[in-house]
């Protein structure tokens, strides 16, 4: 059989009346989808091309193009959907590993839009953050369970305890560990510039540093994962945590390559590796098959850095995540990073994506609590990511006991991303997800930095906002406050696993 | 030269008492007494620093080093050289595993042998170059996703069966070259072993190493050459390149 026809993803619909011929839509379209017929003097669009990323659309100066969504649709089955169908066409052609990129996009993962929050009504008051002080700053790192302290004489006290390095977070959320590679310099730039801004951290990723990111040290947090590609001394030292990778939420359980043609001569740089060479990081680290082994890690780098870092370690929620978590503070890391599987790559395979992992609601549940019952929960502090969209889910991660979130894909949104899913490609209309230097210079990274910084504005007023209906003036009488929280449609064994009551239960 | 007493100390004070020496400018250390201190010499950046380790040094000797020389003079354990940058490890005795796990650059000679996954993930890079050099045999796993770098296992000492390397060598494996002296069987490397004899071009490439680890140990460089070498290489540099559908 011959290669089969596939329908485009999308239509590309051009106003002929509106279009002026300027052309841009043809020069901007890296996927090629756009061309200009000289004798017809007319614009056209190849569909079958184009990955939906709205840029043309953005740029048009007269409006003249509207992408929408092919309404193509196999006959109606409740168990085959279009995308089931083509997936199987494109692997019985290429015999290959479904690859995409971006967070799940399944609907049935999705529990934070299910849960409601509280508000005060009568019996307690609410609060007005606008003329109230509203506490949002939150410290990472192991807080001490005594503080011992020496009198020296009535005046003067010394502190005798030597108390653990912390991250100071002027807002609870940073910016996930996306890669330089996986993302464009001025995207990066963009972070960095906004979390220095808004005094939270960028993360690295395992892409190394570039030499033009040193600059934003006390603002970064530098990841050590399995493939240790530009790990360093002066690496570790450059930060102001370490964080060691294990799991990716969107990836559980496999490892993650750079392929040899995206290693150009910047990324061969900060990889440490040299150019048009596969980057593989292996699925697990091959020096860490234990929590002894972890714990082993984390020290040789707090030793390394002569304990001036706090060492964190990022996993993907699974089945028995709160065991693993378990141990992560028991050996001895200053915070546990959770991704949970709505979480964002730049390339993943399909199949892992999908179906691999647990939703972050329960796992950031079953966490808290375990580490609660255990008595080790301010050993340290728990970060949580994957499919934080805006300032509601921040407020219900940490209702539901986590200490920060990260957020990856909605710092890209800020930056210009339309979700499309074609990372992998490296082609990104954007100037996001390429390294391509005429795309990656159309994300210019000061007005990046701003449009990520307004993001971060803006759900510091909502936080405060929120909290100071419910009548809480401070970020920390929130955390782990699950009476604050409802579900709604959740069956009694989802509800008791997040530990929270049904809709219209009172105290 | 400053002589450090490490009987009984926690590895964090002896740590910090190497530090306080190297941070004082201290250029030779001496260690005494050591048993089981894990992190000796982890995260230095030095290159004429060199420390003398008398005992079994712990887990993860020189991780993260940079430029340091490390001589113990007996046995170590696990993590020798993890994630090392540069500097050099001279083991006067028998090796742990994950020996030279993920190592970018420097030198790591053992006297004796080494034990499971050995030199997994080295790498090269510019003037960083990994070189480790085994005197006797090593167990399962050498050179697992080896990316650059030379790795030697000269096998004057033998395993119980007689063999100088275990099983699933070199899995994975895109870059660098693995040398092996003596005996080696198809199905330890899951490939054929007729054509990967060293040539006399590949030998000089491992000449000076081979000189050095004949000098550290007081061994005769001639001898050790007149045997034959089995050269291991990737059988591609592009492990992944065709598992996807794009």
């Amino acid at each position: 059989m011959a290669k089969t026809r596939t329908p485009p993803e999308f239509i590309l619909e051009r106003d002929d009346y509106k279009c002026i011929r300027c052309l841009v839509c043809v020069r901007v379209c890296s996927y090629g989808a756009n061309f200009y017929d000289e004798k017809e003097n007319r614009v056209y669009t190849e569909n079958s091309k184009c990955v939906g990323c709205h840029f043309c659309e953005a740029v048009c100066p007269t409006e003249a193009i509207t992408v929408k969504r092919n309404k193509f649709d196999i006959k109606p089955s409740a168990h085959w959907t279009s995308e089931e169908l083509f997936d199987v066409i494109k692997q019985a052609e290429t015999g290959g590993i479904l690859l995409t990129s971006m967070g799940n996009d399944k609907p049935q993962f999705n529990y934070f839009d299910r849960l409601v929050l509280n508000a005060s009504q009568v019996t307690n008051p609410s609060i007005d953050p606008l003329r109230e002080p509203m506490e949002i700053r939150t410290y990472l790192g192991k807080k001490d369970a005594y503080l011992e302290i020496f009198e020296e004489n009535e005046s003067q006290v010394i502190l005798k305890t030597e108390v653990s390095q912390q991250l100071k977070l002027e807002i609870p959320v940073m910016f996930s560990a996306m890669s330089y590679g996986s993302i464009s310099l001025n995207a990066i730039k963009s972070l960095a510039r906004a979390a220095e801004t808004m005094g939270t951290f960028f993360n690295t990723g395992e892409g190394g540093l570039h030499k033009d990111l040193k600059r934003f040290g006390k603002n970064m947090i530098v990841q050590c994962a399995s493939g240790r590609f530009g790990v360093d001394i002066d690496y570790l030292n450059s930060g102001a945590a370490v964080e060691i990778k294990i799991g990716q939420g969107a990836k559980p359980g496999i490892g993650g390559h750079l392929p040899g043609e995206k290693v150009t001569e910047a990324i061969s740089e900060t990889r440490m590796i040299p150019v048009g060479t596969d980057a593989i990081s292996p699925a697990p680290h091959h020096d860490i098959y234990s929590i002894e082994d972890l714990r082993q890690l984390i020290f040789a780098i707090k030793e390394a850095t002569r304990y001036k870092k706090p060492v964190g370690v990022k996993i993907a929620a699974v089945h028995n995540v709160a065991a693993i978590a378990s141990g992560i503070v028991r050996a001895g890391a200053d915070f546990v990073t959770i991704d949970g599987i709505r979480g964002g790559t730049g390339a993943t395979p399909k199949i892992t994506r999908d179906h691999v992992g647990i939703p972050i609601e329960f796992a950031i549940a079953v966490v808290d609590q375990r580490l609660r019952e255990e008595g080790i929960r301010h050993m340290a502090s728990v970060v949580v990511a994957g499919g934080i969209r805006k300032s509601a889910d921040v407020v219900k991660a940490i209702a539901l006991g986590a200490d920060a979130v990260y957020i990856g894909t909605t710092a890209l949104v800020s930056l210009g991303c339309h979700l499309c899913q074609r990372c992998y490609l490296g082609k990104c209309n954007w100037g996001i997800a390429t390294q391509d230097p005429k795309l990656v210079k159309r994300l210019n990274p000061e007005i990046g930095a701003r449009r990520a910084s307004n993001l971060l504005k803006a759900w510091t007023l909502e936080i405060k906002e929120i909290l100071g209906g419910m009548g809480i003036n401070a970020i920390e009488s929130l955390r782990g406050n699950r009476e604050v929280l409802r579900g709604v449609g959740l069956n009694e064994r989802e509800l008791q696993i997040l530990g929270i009551k049904a809709a219209g239960e009172a105290w | 030269m400053v002589r450090i007493d490490a009987g009984g100390l926690h590895y964090k004070v002896l740590n910090e008492k190497i530090w306080e020496a190297v941070d004082s400018g201290e250029k030779e250390i001496v260690l005494d007494n050591v048993c089981g201190q894990r992190y000796i010499g982890a995260g230095i950046k030095s290159r004429d620093i060199k420390i003398e380790i008398n005992g079994v040094p712990g887990n993860d000797l020189g991780a993260f080093m940079d430029g340091p020389t490390i001589i113990v003079n007996s046995n170590c354990q696990d993590g020798t050289g993890n994630t090392m940058n540069d500097g050099k490890i001279i083991i006067n005795g028998d090796c742990g595993d994950i020996l030279g796990f993920s190592m970018r650059g420097g030198q790591i000679y053992v006297k004796g042998n080494a034990g499971y996954r050995v030199g997994i993930h080295m790498k090269s890079y510019k003037d960083n170059f990994p070189v480790l050099v085994i005197g006797g045999f090593v167990r399962d796993f050498l050179g697992e996703y080896m990316a650059g770098g030379i790795l030697i296992v000269l096998g004057l000492e033998k395993d119980r069966d007689g063999k100088v390397i275990g099983n699933f060598v070199k899995t994975g494996m895109h870059g660098g070259e693995i040398f092996i002296r003596g005996e080696i069987e198809e199905r330890q490397i899951g490939e054929k072993t007729e054509d990967l004899l060293a040539t006399e071009e590949d030998l000089l490439r491992i000449e000076p190493y081979v000189k050095e680890y004949c000098e550290l140990f007081k061994y005769d460089y001639a001898e050790i050459m007149n045997e034959k070498f089995y050269k291991l290489k990737p059988l591609t540099h592009r492990p992944y390149g065709r598992l996807y559908a794009y």
